[in-house]
């Protein structure tokens, strides 16, 4: 019994315990839709479009979150146009995009001088680090998140589906698009202390697709999303605190693990289950 | 005769049986031009539909069936021209419109069911931020009973035929119901018995004062059930009921070189070959 409360006795631990949940919960609600989409390599390039956000506001003093949230919901919204314009390649322009827009944090990092550390985490993250402040932007973040979903679900839902004839009805699909993009952008600003910003795009697909092979309807799929995050996370939490080791990446392979062993699971009972 | 002429006989031949009618229609197109960039992919299209009517769009691949469906829906750039529903802009009434996409675009494993996906067609009446009710869940319940997928309201739509998925797009059609409906190959590349329920549907929509628009390969289908036909070949080819557009020249016309009239005892079978277009 030691051992399962042992590391709840420690505040931080608590901290990262709460904010693990609510990071989780957001990345699952929004992974479906990045999932179903096709949108992770846009969630990884709007992660990493977050990092010179935070060093900039780390040499400014301001508030990461707001550095952070200004870079990625402003990359959102250029990536949105962006694919209204050009109809063709634009991959490669978000490629382009998000190799330099990191490239400039990492650049504008090696000019600070001295301590660091605090940035490195930003990169790899370090949930035992979250702060009451942090939970306190990071629960605010999420409540907005989930209100938008909970408002859009039935747009959201046709959306993901078929765009087309969303259109076709009459929705503002742009704009639908435009808002969903922006809330993956915030659901990465909200795990960039958990996970960083080279990890936060498996937050935001694997417990989602390890959903997807399990259940053949939407809300579940968020659901179960939740739970294998949120395993994850505890999960990763525990490893990390007992092992010693980095929080983060630990996370993210608890989580690419939980992937591959449903897979297997789902190969032995259905052996001839098409894959996803 | 050249198939302007025959365009021509066809117009004057529909507005004739037009004139004893009321002069409301449904669907109007003006003049219209569509696609993307400067070149447009469709050009010069006009017609118009009354209420109550069934007209089968043809012509071969890349005569712009589908750029016809998609322009009147405002899913692409229009370039010139106007369209109207009931004498207004169509584009500002969509919802209004139902559309049943071609097959292919349908992404088949995404996690709905079969009743999700024909609510989806409620979505504009229940409007932003609220959920469904009784009233749609009875509209689904009835779509479904009509393409006779009750049965099947709660399988995941990647389990179900190419058939019966198109029938479930159409119930999706249905639950909205709108006043005009474009189907783009809602009969390609599914079972007889599918192609006839659908069919079924459509003539009771027809018969209840829906007006029906179909894209379709299959002529002779075309001749034995449509009120009009529209001969589409990048421009407006022509326009009329079939027993007028059905002539050599103007099928020649639409076509190209790529069609056959069979003659089959006294009556004309075409063949419209349908994969060999692009290699002109």
């Amino acid at each position: 019994m030691n051992f399962l409360t042992g590391p709840w006795q420690f505040g931080f631990m608590e901290r990262a315990l709460l904010g693990g949940i609510l990071v989780g919960t957001i990345c699952a609600v929004i992974g479906t839709y990045v999932v179903l989409r096709g949108l992770a390599f846009i969630g990884d390039a709007l992660a990493h479009a977050a990092f010179p956000g935070v060093v900039i506001a780390y040499m400014l003093k301001v508030n990461i979150y707001l550095g952070a949230a200004i870079f990625t919901v402003g990359t959102a919204l250029g990536i949105a146009f962006v694919s209204r314009r050009a109809r063709t390649s634009y991959d490669t322009t978000i490629g382009i995009l998000f190799a330099g827009a990191f490239a400039l944090g990492i650049l504008l990092m090696s000019t600070i001088q001295g301590y660091t550390a605090d940035l490195f985490s930003f990169l790899f993250g370090n949930i035992l680090g979250v702060s009451t402040t942090d939970l306190l932007v990071v629960g605010v973040l999420a409540g907005i998140v989930i209100l938008a979903v909970a408002l859009c679900y039935k747009e959201f839902l046709l959306l993901s589906f078929d765009p087309v004839v969303a259109e076709a009805m009459g929705y503002p699909v742009q704009a639908l698009n435009s808002l969903l993009l922006t809330l993956v952008a915030l659901t990465i600003v909200i795990s960039i202390q958990a996970v960083g910003v080279v990890l936060v795009v498996a937050l935001l697909v694997t417990p989602s697709a390890t959903a997807y092979l399990v259940t053949e309807r939407f809300f579940r799929m968020m659901l179960l999303g939740i739970l294998f995050s949120i395993l994850a996370i505890v999960f990763g939490l525990y490893l990390s605190f007992y092992f010693n080791v980095a929080s983060g990446a630990t996370i993210v392979l608890v989580s690419t693990c939980l992937f591959f062993l449903t897979l297997g699971v789902r190969r032995l009972i259905h052996p001839a289950a098409p894959s996803i | 005769m050249n198939a302007d002429e025959g365009m021509r006989r066809a117009e004057s031949e529909s507005r004739a049986v037009g004139a004893g009618s009321p002069r409301h229609h449904c669907l109007e197109v003006q003049d219209l031009a569509a696609g993307y960039g400067n070149q447009p992919a469709i050009d010069g299209i006009s017609f118009a539909v009354r209420p109550g009517q069934m007209v089968g769009v043809i012509g071969p691949n890349g005569a712009g069936k589908t750029t016809l469906f998609k322009a009147i829906l405002g899913l692409i750039p229009i370039l010139r021209g106007r369209i109207l529903l009931h004498d207004a802009d169509a584009h500002a009434q969509r919802a209004m419109m139902g559309y049943l996409p071609q097959l292919d675009e349908i992404h088949r494993t995404f996690p709905v069911s079969v009743s999700d996906v024909v609510m989806m067609g409620r979505y504009p009446r229940i409007g932003w931020s609220r959920r469904s009710g009784a009233e749609d869940a009875a509209a689904v319940r009835q779509a479904l009973e009509r393409v006779d997928l009750l049965d099947h309201a709660r399988t995941q739509i990647g389990k179900l035929s190419g058939g019966q998925l198109q029938r479930v797009l159409l119930a999706r059609v249905l639950a909205q119901d709108p006043h005009l409906l474009l189907l783009d190959e809602p009969v390609s590349g599914v079972d007889t018995t599918t192609q006839h329920a659908i069919f079924g549907v459509l003539e009771e929509l027809r018969d209840n004062g829906k007006t029906v628009v179909v894209a379709t390969h299959d002529l002779n289908c075309v001749v034995e059930r449509f009120d009009q036909v529209l001969c589409l070949s990048k421009r407006l080819v022509a326009y009329g009921s079939p027993a007028v557009v059905f002539r050599e020249e103007i099928l020649e016309a639409t076509y190209g070189s790529h069609l056959m009239v069979v003659k089959v005892g006294d009556r004309r079978v075409v063949v419209a070959d349908e994969h060999h277009h692009r290699r002109e």
